[in-house]
């Protein structure tokens, strides 16, 4: 049972503050930290790997200090988010440096299961600079995996991966957290996060923004107000429809725009009752657009909640 | 005790650093020196002077700081360039034997390139007269080990490591050297001339503008230093994160 400790943790690059006062605790299982570019998920994960120190609080692996810590890594496996590893090597030469560098008894025989682990055998002998993202990820994981780790620390591991290759990844990874493993992986992507973690960690702008089971956080996602822009052939008689129903909470009619800009408190309720409340009063739906479905907004949200 | 080599490390070093490019940059000078040697020896026949002359001003003037500069920053800087050096710092290899097993490879990369061809050049030049060739071939060797030294701490310590090495090399040690006399004093070039000048006959007129001691006390201080500098940077090596 590894846990990943991160207590009270802060850690600031001059006067930006890139992780505010964080406290999570990782364990064994699939945890998937999600966040929007530049939220401190990288950060963490650095500090989480011994590459950064926190600039107060504490981050332990099973009450260790991490940082400075070089036997850490005995227990850590990591997936970095760099491209780059050691392209004159083949798969696998690179897997059995790795196997190699934590001092292994037999570093041949890991090897060799690690590339089993990650179908990657018959195209060990390539040299890594010709394998395709996918294979990249694959061989990585490989070296990550080859001292069988109790922790696995995986940053974005599935930017750039076509469909077929992440699912793969995501098959791999489950069962990294079925046999017990602490996996924990990052991703600005919510639905890659959705398909794979029943836990989850949020951070926004540096701070702890939610954290727990994948079904209440999306739960607040969908529950927070919507906003949308709607172009119609009656926009005051829309209005004043929309309003008398409970699925709003608020409408702004914008002459500049030509638009009515509504604020819907259920969404599913508002999916469903705006195009029945406009054929009832023989109204044309020109535009219906989201004005804030990007995920900062959703993330800006949680934050609030 | 931490220990002094690790074999895996100095395999990827080695296979790093003699890759087809690299290597084939760092060939050339040594074989600019060999031409050299041939096209002064053909004509002229056997000169004390001219080997001096060729083995100081060119060898250990230029030669011996550029290679150095390409492999020592060329063990390090690279894999922190491009982020690859992660996979050797998340295992349990203390970092200060991931720094000692780097100079030891770009020292012997960087012997193979330039002790052996000045003792070649030196022989062509004139046949080891007044021992020219194995001074020469000494001061090489000794600034070889404090030049790999401070390049491989430059490659650790800045992104800039290959720029600040050749303006050292080129400006500082090569131009500013010959104009203000100041400068032997924080010179490599000038600490290895010292064993240069003891071992070549007094005739020969191989000088240094320090002393043999201080010659010799400061390429192990400037070796070691950087070294253990190194090592303590390494152990503190952070990524910066999104910002």
């Amino acid at each position: 049972m590894a846990v990943v400790r991160i207590e009270n943790v802060s850690r600031w690059f001059g006067n930006v503050v890139a992780v505010n006062d964080v406290s999570i605790d990782i364990t064994p299982g699939i945890t998937g930290l999600l966040g929007p570019n530049g939220a401190g998920k990288s950060t963490l994960i650095h500090m989480m790997s011994g590459f950064l120190p926190p600039s107060d609080g504490a981050v332990t692996l099973d009450g260790e200090v991490i940082w400075r810590n070089a036997d850490a890594y005995r227990r850590i496996g990591l997936v970095p988010e760099t491209e780059s590893t050691y392209e004159f090597l083949d798969g696998r030469e690179f897997v059995r440096a790795n196997a190699e560098l934590q001092g292994l008894p037999d570093p041949g025989a890991a090897t060799e299961r690690a590339l089993e682990t990650v179908e990657m055998t018959a195209a060990a002998d390539r040299p890594v600079g010709t394998y395709s993202k996918g294979m990249r990820q694959r061989v990585k994981m490989a070296s990550a995996l080859v001292h069988d780790p109790a922790v696995l620390l995986l940053d974005e591991p599935f930017n750039g991966m076509d469909p077929r290759q992440r699912l793969h990844l995501m098959e791999l990874l489950r069962r990294m957290g079925e046999e017990g493993r602490t996996v924990l992986f990052s991703s600005h992507i919510l639905e890659e996060v959705e398909q794979l973690a029943s836990h989850i960690e949020v951070i926004v702008a540096g701070r702890h923004a939610a954290s727990g089971d994948f079904r209440r956080i999306r739960r607040l996602m969908t529950n927070r107000p919507h906003r949308y822009l709607i172009r119609s052939s009656d926009d005051r008689a829309l209005a004043a429809a929309l309003i008398a129903d409970p699925c709003t909470q608020g409408l702004e009619l914008d002459p500049t725009e030509q638009a009515l800009k509504v604020e819907a408190v259920d969404f599913h309720r508002f999916a469903e009752r705006l195009p029945a409340l406009a054929r009832e009063r023989g109204i044309r739906l020109l535009t219906v657009s989201p004005s804030d479905e990007s995920l900062e907004s959703v993330f800006s949200y949680l934050v609030s909640a | 005790m931490t220990a002094i080599y690790h074999p895996t490390v100095a395999r990827l070093t080695f296979r790093a650093l003699l890759g087809r490019k690299r290597a084939l940059i760092m060939a050339v000078l040594p074989t600019l020196l060999l031409a050299i040697a041939i096209a002064v020896r053909v004509p002229t026949g056997a000169d004390d002077r001219a080997a001096v002359s060729v083995l100081g001003g060119f060898a250990l003037a230029a030669v011996v700081p550029l290679v150095c500069v390409i492999a020592g920053t060329g063990s390090i800087a690279p894999e922190i360039d491009d982020g690859s050096v992660v996979y050797l710092l998340s295992k349990p290899v203390s970092r200060q034997t991931i720094i000692t097993t780097k100079f030891i490879v770009a020292v012997a990369v960087t012997a193979l390139f330039t002790v052996v061809p000045v003792y070649v050049a030196g022989l062509i030049l004139n046949g080891n007269s007044q021992y020219i060739a194995f001074a020469y071939t000494a001061a090489t060797a000794a600034a070889v080990v404090a030049y790999s030294a401070i390049f491989l701490l430059l490659g650790v310590v800045s992104r800039n490591a290959v720029v600040i090495g050749l303006i050292y090399a080129l400006i500082w040690e090569a131009l500013f050297g010959r104009l203000m006399p100041g400068v032997g004093n924080l010179s490599v070039q000038q600490w290895s001339l010292t064993l240069a000048e003891q071992i070549a006959a007094s005739g020969a007129n191989v000088t240094s503008t320090v002393s043999l001691t201080a010659g010799v006390v400061l390429l192990v201080l400037a070796t070691v230093g950087s070294i253990w500098y190194a090592g303590r940077r390494l152990a503190s090596f952070t990524f910066a994160g999104e910002h």
